[in-house]
């Protein structure tokens, strides 16, 4: 009997990689799924933090795309391994703080460790949605074969949707997929994916030009650098990177930043830091509850309430009463007036 | 059959459904285990993982901010 080869695919939940596995599904191959979560990963809990967000449809794209293409899906945190990608980058960082090259080797030798502890089940090959050209650091023929060799895939690492353009791969040389059934894919323009996941019946996929991770985000970008640079290290944890995806991050002062909820949503988010963090909130009207990260002295507090009730209802009141509230401390109420918006200088937003 | 509980809140998707899919490997057929999240995300997407890994969400509860979400497993 001949044996049955499967392939293991990196799914973003993005259209390529959904287009990649199913132009190997037409050939015949069982493919399951694997989708890596480092913290920077754009899904689902934003949605879930927002109040604008709220009519989205709250769906995990990777998930979603399993689901279209009746795949197994495996979801890997590698949150802690993937600080050295971050911290480390081989490659160097893209235009952000992004290092797209090392992150897509690091999954690819992700996959190529599944691929060797699934050995027995069959699995043989990894598949990904890459397209050279498709993105500028680490979709580009150059890089192609730096991602093989680094990641220790080597020849059993194929890309459906760009192979003709790449030589050969052991799936292809060794018959077990048909390379003439493959893709020649390449370049920024995304109408030859449009135009085959319509002939798949594709709808409702993920926007196609939509970035799967926050460090591809100028703003988010800033924020990451202006904690590392504050604190004089570059160590993050999992609260830090999830804080810095909301709110507004004000830095009225170098020893400590405010993150003003934008909304109900974000309010009831930050809520959760209530015991970790000195929190500012308005109590005379409506507004947002706050944070605060960092050392604030007793004397900058009023400060830091004003420009928190710049963002509340009660802006143009003469006074508005602030609850202060410091971890394991009694609860104060002050009264302050909020500070104009010539007073919140534009170099305090981070 | 064994009935098991998860403690998931304050975790934001997917991170629930990763530690979902992470215990279930350690169940056997039949086991129920019970999720218990605050992100409201995990009311659509461990459905979804259970849905696409064969294992069957027989209801959930809302109590306060907390959902709890019940998983028949299936090996």
């Amino acid at each position: 009997m001949t044996k049955k080869h499967k392939a293991i695919a990196l799914i973003s939940g993005g259209l390529d990689s959904l287009l990649a596995v199913r132009v190997l599904q037409e050939q015949g191959i069982e493919v399951e799924g694997i989708n890596f979560y480092t913290g920077f990963c754009v899904e689902g809990h934003t949605h879930a933090i927002r109040n604008s967000d709220k009519d989205k449809q709250k769906r995990n794209n990777a998930l979603w795309a399993a689901e279209q293409l009746g795949i197994k899906l495996h979801i890997v945190d590698v949150i802690e391994e993937y600080k050295d990608v971050l911290l480390n980058p081989k490659h160097g960082y893209g235009a952000n703080m992004n290092p797209c090259l090392d992150c897509k080797v690091f999954m690819v030798s992700k996959a190529v460790e599944w691929v060797k502890e699934n050995r027995k089940d069959g699995f043989d090959f990894i598949i990904t949605g890459e397209v050279i050209g498709q993105r500028p650091m680490s979709q580009r023929k150059k890089t192609m074969p730096i991602i093989a060799a680094e990641s220790g895939a080597d020849d059993i690492l194929l890309r459906p949707l760009c192979a003709k353009n790449l030589p050969a791969t052991k799936p292809e040389l060794e018959g077990w997929v048909d390379r003439e059934k493959l893709y020649d894919f390449s370049g920024r323009n995304r109408k030859p994916q449009i135009a085959l996941a319509e002939e798949f019946g594709f709808k409702d996929y993920a926007s196609p030009a939509g970035g799967c991770c926050f460090l591809t985000d100028k703003s988010y970008s800033a924020k990451l650098v202006d904690m590392w640079q504050r604190r004089g290290t570059r160590e993050y944890e999992m609260d830090d990177i999830m804080l810095l995806k909301v709110g507004r991050h004000l830095r009225p002062k170098p020893e400590f930043k405010i993150i003003i909820a934008r909304d109900a949503g974000e309010s009831k988010y930050l809520a959760g830091y209530r015991k970790q963090f000195l929190t500012i909130q308005v109590v005379s009207h409506n507004g947002p509850l706050s944070i605060v990260d960092g050392d604030i002295k007793p004397e900058d507090i009023e400060l830091a309430a004003g420009v928190v009730a710049r963002y509340g209802q009660g802006r143009d009141a003469e006074q508005v009463e602030v609850e202060v509230s410091v971890p394991g401390e009694e609860k104060q109420t002050i009264k302050i007036t909020p500070l104009l918006i010539e007073q919140v200088p534009e170099d305090w937003h981070v | 059959m064994s009935h098991y509980e998860l403690d998931a809140r304050r975790m934001l998707c997917p991170m629930p459904v990763i530690k979902t899919q992470n215990k279930i490997k350690e169940l056997a057929d039949g086991d129920i285990l019970e999720v218990f999240c605050t992100d409201p995300g995990a009311l659509s997407d461990i459905p979804a993982w259970a849905r696409i890994n064969g294992h069957e969400v027989i209801g959930h509860r809302e109590k306060d901010d907390e959902i709890i979400i019940s998983v028949r497993v299936s090996v």
